[in-house]
């Protein structure tokens, strides 16, 4: 327990002195409601009804955004690089597991990760006066499922892939797509029935849909397939990133 | 003297290459014990069986009177080890990676301690990557002496840095084990060996070709050791007539070289200097050359070693 707390918070330095994370996951989710919320502040979004809803549904596409972001790159990036570096080889002598080392890159995302989109919902609340609806212990719960469900795709790649480049390259073509079809950039109301077909493969799709919906105030029961998907994802996710773990 | 590692018939191939065949040895409690021999000789494959980051494919191996596959906690808690190739992150300060580090034995040494022991306290707040390589180098012997182990592995410990870092990590490595720890380490420098070493097995494709002292190892070989130097003038019979037996005298114009074969009780050069000495005969330019383990592999090997 020791070790996971000074872990974490080294881990946590770590990240905060790499620019690079540091922008994508804190920054980057408040700009992008910036940039939006110039573009299309005054038109409603087909299916709300007024201009601080349409703002207001961006706050959980973008918190989509960052964990998709973030369960993608940095969680990839830090483990394939730790394995071809031979970081991991250094600590696979002392008595630190592999749990250990996984957990504490997953809070530390985690809290980087909730900074990020509290800083978004500031953002959202001073600039744009959104109201939020939801109940925030519910919509707390969801952010926390869907972030951790999501967090095991970057340990599996980090994993499976042969070296630190592929595994970069094989996440960024597995996270724009998502980006763009899941709803968490673009709305889905206003996809293509052709598009929307493809959205639904997205697991991504399932994280936007489940904060959206909480966000609104709907409740977990109106949203048992998001659940059940990212639940699969969740357990699937914690026992292959165990399975695939490779100290070299 | 107890034995803190037991080695008998460790055999491992990759694909159809054999990296170690065979090896036996035993090391004992507070040894310095090294293993020396060119890149790909099968040092490193061997420690890193005994270190349970390798899988033997047959062969007993005891580790601390564990086997190193079976029980690698154990191995884990009580021993240090400095590997070839591993890394920290680039921007892990200095007395960061040591705290974390402490933090994963139930006892560790002070880290604060080994900063100052290790000459690094100047340093304790750097990034690793902006550490000279015998920085880096120290920070890993200081890492692998935090569990306070009993057995320290060395792998390569001085590849790639000059030779005044390299002696500063010698004397490091001497002090460690005047606290009682017994060091096993591999070196592709035979200088290293001879120097640092109590007992060194010489490795050649797989196999040890020779293990003993570094004393025993140069005197049993029968290599010669030589003094040259220049007379004014001729060198007198009386000269000659004095020196003991078992020397053999050679004069080129004014160059004189003396031969021996080892196994003296009198250095050579010390009985040649003495001897010049009292015969009053002025001499300039005189130089020995001692006999030293890379003499040694070359003639068990009959090849120069590679860098």
């Amino acid at each position: 327990m020791k070790s996971l707390l000074k872990m974490t918070w080294v881990e946590a330095k770590l990240f905060l002195r790499e620019p690079a994370s540091a922008f994508f996951t804190l920054i980057f989710p408040l700009l992008m409601l910036l940039i939006f919320g110039a573009i299309y502040g005054a038109n409603p979004v087909p299916g709300t009804d007024s201009t601080e809803a349409a703002i207001g549904a961006l706050i959980p596409a973008f918190t989509g955004m960052s964990i998709g972001i973030v369960g993608l790159m940095p969680v990839t990036i830090t483990m394939a690089t730790y394995r071809e570096n031979g970081i991991l080889r250094r600590l696979r002598t002392t008595p630190a597991s592999p749990l250990m080392i996984m957990a504490a890159q997953v809070v530390v995302v985690f809290v980087m990760t909730a900074l990020g989109v509290l800083l978004l919902m500031i953002a959202g609340k001073l600039v744009y006066h959104v109201q939020f609806t939801g109940n925030a212990l519910s919509l707390a719960a969801g952010f926390t499922f869907c972030s951790l469900s999501f967090f095991g795709t970057g340990f599996v790649l980090a994993g499976t892939m042969p070296t630190a480049r592929t595994a970069q390259i094989v996440a960024m073509v597995l996270m724009y797509p998502m980006l763009i079809l899941s709803g968490a950039g673009w709305p889905r109301e206003l996809m293509p029935a052709a598009v929307l077909k493809i959205s639904n493969f997205l697991p991504l799709t399932y994280v936007v849909n489940l904060l959206r919906g909480l966000w609104f105030g709907e409740s977990w029961g109106q949203h048992l397939l998001d659940v059940g998907v990212l639940a699969v994802m969740l357990i699937a996710g914690v026992l292959i990133s165990l399975k695939t773990f490779r100290w070299e | 003297m107890d034995a803190i590692v037991q080695v008998q018939g460790l055999h491992k191939t990759y694909g159809a290459t054999v990296a170690v065949e065979d090896i036996s040895f035993t090391v004992g409690e507070g040894e310095i014990f090294g293993m020396v021999g060119p890149n790909g000789a099968g040092k490193t494959t061997t420690i890193e069986c005994l270190e349970g980051l390798r899988k033997p494919d047959r062969g007993m191996v005891r580790v601390l009177g564990v086997d190193p596959q079976h029980d690698s906690q154990t191995l884990r808690l009580r021993t240090g080890m400095q590997l070839q190739q591993s890394n920290l992150p680039d921007r892990i300060k200095v007395w960061e990676a040591l705290d974390l580090y402490a933090s994963f034995y139930p006892k560790p040494v002070n880290w604060r301690e080994l900063l100052v022991q290790l000459g690094l306290e100047e340093k304790r707040n750097t990034a690793f990557s902006k550490l000279s390589g015998g920085q880096k180098q120290r920070l890993f012997i200081a890492l692998a002496l935090l569990p306070d182990p009993q057995l320290v592995f060395l792998d390569e410990l001085t590849t790639g840095l000059d030779p005044q870092a390299r002696h500063t990590i010698w004397d490091l490595v001497r002090e460690i084990r005047s606290h009682g720890k017994t060091i096993l380490l591999t070196t592709h420098f035979m200088e290293e060996a001879e120097k640092l070493c109590d007992r060194v097995a010489i490795l050649d494709h797989g196999k040890i070709v020779a293990l003993d002292t570094p004393a025993n190892l140069i005197s049993s070989l029968g290599v010669e050791e030589r003094v040259t130097f220049s007379v004014d003038g001729t060198l007198p019979p009386a000269f000659t007539a004095a020196l003991s037996t078992g020397t053999r005298v050679e004069v080129q114009g004014d160059r004189v070289t003396i031969h021996t074969v080892n196994t003296r009780q009198v250095p050579l050069v010390s009985e040649v200097v003495n001897l010049l000495g009292s015969q009053q005969i002025s001499f300039h330019d005189l130089r020995t050359e001692q006999p030293n383990l890379e003499d040694v592999f070359l003639s068990l090997t009959g090849r120069e070693m590679r860098e």
